[in-house]
């Protein structure tokens, strides 16, 4: 009952928003931080990336911007945190709202069309494939880069010590690591991810938008948690591979009631579908253990 | 239990599929709006009655699909897929971003674009004429000069003309900037205003007292649902406001020289109609509003300070009194 195209877009869909899943487990998972910086950075990689497309800059160098430009956000966001001792949900509103006036400051307008410049994607349009499937491989090979880099590096030492601040900060810092100094790179890491996926999300649209990130922290959050109920993450490599089936299924589940119609759903209830999934991929998990604990407590 | 799952899951599979099963002289058009809003839902009436008087009946011998993206510009990524997937006869896309979307995921399949005011800056036709691709439509630029003509005829000393409008929105925009350029050229002058949600429509309306001689009002989506903040800093301060579109006099504009936007969809529905019978979208010119209509509002202008002239009044398609 899914097209070929539409199934296509969904996954590529998915792929862009497993990058934005990723930067919510840094912040959330990894460090605790719930951060909304995300709704402001994913429109900024789309704007730095779509200003420097226009003018002529290599699609891959202004990508690599947007990173750098994400990166920048979160960055401002945990020194605020860090420095100013705002609490960390209010710094991250405060970039937030910042964030829409600095992207209508670099676009200069509120809408820059991609739909004739050259992308990331052009030169994979000449390879032996169909068109909806070009950026379903190119997006898998830059989540692959993605989930790779990012395992490696949450085993390295300053990985560990990333982990071991959000897990317990005082500990951390009896060890000698400076939290401060791994929340601002944890957090910056996550929004140049985030900053990655909206600058890739710009190019396969055809346009950036300075609407476009309304709902991006709740579709991240959708997705990772909708894959760690899948698959139980259990160590980082499978955290991160949940992100990606989180974020893919969320795309597919959304395919679907698109087409669903015969259940008598329309367009309009999406953001209430939306809403269920979340709550139930939140509580789901709980109440199967509270079921479970009562199960063996009769047991016993 | 999986098996279970399964086995529903194959059942609704089957039951869409039968759904879906169609007629074969069936054509389908697929129209994509970016949100529900009530000058783009005008628009997918206008659209729905127009193929209907065509002889394209929905259900009968066409097959409506509709979707929103509720303002969400991966959803509206999806909708596009799912539409082009299922290869309609025509795709209309009401407003910029669901355009531009559709413009990426569609090659071949028909667009025909509404609600756009800008479609060359959008990129998504060359030219406004002869488009030459799969794609052309009807844009809502506004006719900038007729409204200028309208303004100069009520307040001839207006030099100072207020606006209020939303630096996110790309149509306001490209008509802000327009705007500043032709009052240039009339010798006047553009006092701006930015208001980037509803709730700060009122504070950039004040901020406009005593700076502007007269507001004029864009179709701009934030300040025309906040608009009865403007009429109220117009009333307070004898600031005469007008309106780009008809409905907004109802609620309490002096005067517009505008259109319908549930027009706007009958004349997008016509481009369908002549795409379902044969013709090719890149021959077709990107077509502007046709029909425009003066509505006044007599009451309104006292409240503002002005009185309009009796034959102002009698060119009037329409004369609104709202009273308050």
């Amino acid at each position: 009952m899914l097209s070929n195209i539409a199934f296509y877009g969904a996954i590529e869909t998915g792929l862009i928003y497993g990058l934005v899943a990723f930067g919510i487990y840094i912040s959330f998972r990894v460090l605790d931080f719930p951060d909304l910086t995300v709704d402001g950075s994913f429109p900024l990689g789309a704007a730095v990336a779509a200003v420097l497309i226009i003018e002529g800059v290599n699609p891959w160098l202004a990508t690599g911007a947007a990173v750098i430009a994400g990166m920048g956000a979160g960055a401002v966001t945990a020194l605020l945190n860090v420095k100013l001792n705002i609490l960390n949900l209010l710094a991250s509103i405060l970039t937030m709202i910042a964030l829409y006036s600095v992207n209508l400051r670099i676009m200069g307008r509120p809408n820059i069309a991609l739909l004739t410049e050259e992308t990331v994607l052009t030169p994979w349009y000449n390879l032996d494939l169909e068109y909806h499937q070009v950026p379903v491989l190119l997006f898998t090979l830059v989540v692959l880069v993605g989930l790779v880099l990012l395992w490696r590096f949450m085993k390295s030492e300053t990985g560990l010590a990333m982990r071991a601040t959000g897990a317990n900060p005082r500990m951390a810092r009896a060890q000698g690591i400076a939290t401060g100094a791994m929340i601002v790179l944890g957090v910056a890491l996550s929004n140049g991810l985030v900053g990655l996926a909206g600058a890739l999300f710009a190019q396969s649209q055809g346009a950036a938008d300075v609407t476009m990130g309304v709902g991006v922290i709740v579709i991240g959050l959708a997705s990772l948690i909708g894959g760690e109920a899948v698959l139980t993450p259990s160590s980082v490599v499978r955290a991160l591979i949940a992100c990606v089936i989180g974020a893919i299924i969320y795309r597919l589940a959304i395919a679907l009631a698109l087409n669903a119609d015969f259940l008598g759903l329309q367009a309009q209830d999406l953001n209430l579908i939306t809403a269920v999934l979340v709550t139930l991929a939140i509580v789901l998990p709980g109440i199967r253990t509270s079921v479970a604990a009562r199960f063996t407590r009769n047991k016993a | 239990m999986a098996n279970r799952i399964l086995r529903t899951l194959l059942g609704t599979a089957l039951l869409a599929l039968a759904t879906m099963a169609q007629a074969d002289d069936q054509r389908v058009v697929a129209i994509t709006q970016i949100v529900e809003h009530p000058a783009l839902d005008a628009v997918y009436q206008g659209v729905r009655d127009e193929l209907e008087e065509k002889g394209y009946k929905d259900g009968d011998n066409l097959r409506i699909m509709h979707e929103s993206a509720q303002g969400n510009s991966a959803i509206a990524s999806q909708i596009a897929r799912k539409f082009v997937g299922e290869g309609p006869d025509v795709i209309v896309a009401i407003a910029t971003p669901s355009a531009q979307t559709m413009a990426a995921a569609a090659r071949k399949t028909p667009v025909v674009f509404s609600a756009v005011t800008d479609p060359v800056g959008a990129k998504l036709v060359k030219s406004l004429k002869a488009p030459g691709a799969n794609i052309t439509g009807v844009t809502d630029m506004l006719p900038i000069e007729s409204h200028l003509d309208l303004l100069e005829r009520v307040v001839p000393d207006a030099k100072r003309i207020g606006t209020v409008y939303n630096p996110g929105e790309a149509n306001a925009v490209a008509l802000v900037e327009l705007l500043e350029e032709r009052l240039a050229a009339r010798g006047m002058e553009l006092v701006k205003a930015a208001a980037t949600k509803t709730s700060e429509v009122l504070g950039a309306a004040r901020s406009l007292v005593g700076k502007a001689d007269a507001i004029y009002l864009t179709t701009d989506n934030t300040v025309i649902s906040a608009v009865e903040a403007v009429i109220s800093v117009g009333e307070r301060a004898s600031i005469p406001v007008f309106a780009a579109d008809t409905a907004t006099v109802g609620r309490g504009a002096v005067a517009a020289l505008g259109f319908d936007y549930y027009d706007h969809g009958r004349q997008t529905g016509a481009m369908v109609a002549r795409i379902l019978e044969g013709a090719n979208p890149g021959d077709m010119d990107v077509e502007s509003v046709d029909t425009l209509e003066l509505f006044v509002n007599p009451a309104a202008a006292e409240r503002m300070g002005i009185t309009l002239s009796d034959d102002l009044i009698s060119d009037a398609k329409e004369v609104v009194n709202s009273d308050q």
